[in-house]
């Protein structure tokens, strides 16, 4: 059932970023990790796919008008 | 000869960003007209200037304009209106009620339905398992089982198996006679009702399809059970849920092309895409909240621009979506479904003026005074209210000198 929900028309893809990739994206955004939209630890598709406290996801969206869109959320504790 | 490899090499070259949507446009209209190399190019380069022309400049008021891309088809939606495209036996909010609840956020919608898909992947191996083999026969299992699946989810109560019902005050008891037919065509299992009975009603004797049901008695003397007390028991009887999802009530089964669906009045996902053969993929409910609660809150976001979406098409009338976006951004941006409005992200506002041009003037520079807040004037309302050039346009950007 946990995992069921990530196969979900509605639920995008998300992905738990790597330190490395952090500190890439951060600076390729140049921005605060707080400043990004924010996501609740205990989110289903959180606790699904184990993200912690102070992770990021990287998400990955259909959009109507592009296609494919990625964005991001930090991971509140 | 073109393909989306070759394409992403020329934009890499030509430092262009494009969206996936777009590059798969420029493939398909080279393919079409059989684009050479250098014709290619020339195309990516206009696309490139037409593009770049078209994005949104930095200090554009992006969120104004959103508000009034929805709020100006919003007044020329009607006020109420009542039906469900496909199924008239439905009733869902629509038009600019609906719309508002959206923006609203509201934890209880006043139509919440959900639309029940079904696995054909669990079909297949149930089929094969069970080895049906003609057409025809398939097509009589899913329906038997859709039926079936329905009933289990659609609220029933006792009153709709009964044969006989009888009020015996001489004997002061209540004589009910079950309808095997009707629970057979309910596809109900008899023993689950008994059970189900029995767990209700401790003063119960069944026999076969005989149920005679006494009133329990608070007072020690038996004989003086008052009348009222027996008619309560009667209606307590008739009501008695036998089957159904908790918060779902009417079911109605319709076929949508090829495929069965199911329609609810009233809502619950988390039971429902834990059950047998559902699918688990496109079954939804127009239930914001649970969303959030089932899925998260990316797909609550994505269920915010389905459901304002639709609300606007099925008038006829059409917002772009990306204004529906960044409404949907705005309002799960903080990891939980917020209103738009005083509760949700307005009242959030970090400035204390913001707040205060907005709703409950008082309030807000009352609290503002007693916590000593502090507002950096980085909006719009607060410097038209101080009477400073706004952060916007051209106002968002400064000058800087080089000191000598």
């Amino acid at each position: 059932m946990k995992k069921d929900i990530l196969k979900h028309r509605l639920v995008p893809e998300h992905t738990i970023l790597s330190k490395s990739e952090i500190k890439k994206i951060i600076k390729e955004l140049d921005i605060h990790p707080e400043q990004l939209p924010k996501i609740k630890q205990d989110d289903p598709v959180c606790k699904a796919i184990e993200a912690k406290s102070g992770d990021i996801l990287k998400i990955t969206r259909k959009s109507h008008t592009a296609g494919k869109f990625v964005t991001y959320r930090l991971v509140l504790d | 000869m073109a393909d989306i490899k070759s394409i992403d090499k020329i934009l890499k070259k030509k430092k262009a960003d494009f969206p996936e949507s777009l590059i798969e446009k420029i493939a398909e209209a080279s393919e079409r007209h059989d684009l050479n190399a250098g014709e290619l190019e020339e195309l990516i380069d206009r696309i490139k200037k037409a593009y770049e022309r078209a994005t949104v400049e930095d200090g554009e008021a992006v969120g104004t304009v959103a508000a009034q891309s929805v709020g100006e088809p919003g007044t020329q939606m009607t006020m109420r209106t009542f039906h469900y495209a496909g199924v008239a036996e439905l009733n869902v909010t629509l038009g600019l009620p609906r719309l508002i609840e959206i923006v609203d956020a509201r934890k209880k919608i006043s139509t919440p339905t959900m639309a029940i898909y079904f696995d054909e992947d669990y079909f297949e191996t149930r089929f094969k398992k069970e080895d049906i083999q003609p057409e025809a026969e398939k097509e009589r299992f899913k329906e038997e089982f859709v039926r079936k699946t329905a009933n289990m989810i659609g609220k029933s109560s006792m009153n709709d198996i009964l044969k006989n019902f009888n009020l015996n005050y001489a004997d002061m008891n209540i004589v009910v006679e079950l309808d095997e037919e009707k629970i057979i065509d309910k596809r109900l299992d008899r023993d689950d009702i008994i059970k189900r009975i029995e767990k209700a009603f401790k003063r119960v004797q069944i026999d076969n399809n005989m149920l005679s049901f006494e009133p329990s008695t608070s007072s020690k003397d038996e004989t003086k059970i008052p009348i009222r007390e027996l008619r309560l028991l009667a209606d307590k009887v008739r009501d008695l849920q036998i089957s159904g999802v908790k918060n779902i009530g009417k079911v109605v089964i319709s076929k949508e092309g090829l495929e069965w669906v199911i329609h609810t009045e009233g809502s619950n996902l988390g039971s429902v895409l834990k059950m047998e053969g559902i699918d688990k993929v496109r079954t939804t409910t127009n239930d914001i909240h649970e969303i959030e609660k089932i899925l998260g809150i990316e797909a609550a976001r994505n269920a915010i621009i389905r459901e304002a979406q639709n609300t606007m098409e099925e008038q006829g009338l059409t917002v772009d979506v990306r204004h529906i976006m960044l409404v949907a951004d705005m309002m799960t941006a903080d990891g939980s479904v917020k209103s738009i409005g005083r509760h949700g992200i307005s009242g959030e506002k970090a400035s204390v003026l913001a707040r205060a041009s907005f709703e409950e003037t008082g309030k807000h520079l009352l609290r503002a005074s007693i916590r000593g807040e502090i507002d950096h004037l980085t909006g719009i309302i607060e410097n038209i209210i101080i009477g400073q050039p706004i952060p916007l346009g051209t106002g968002s950007v400064g000058v800087i000198m080089n000191r000598r």
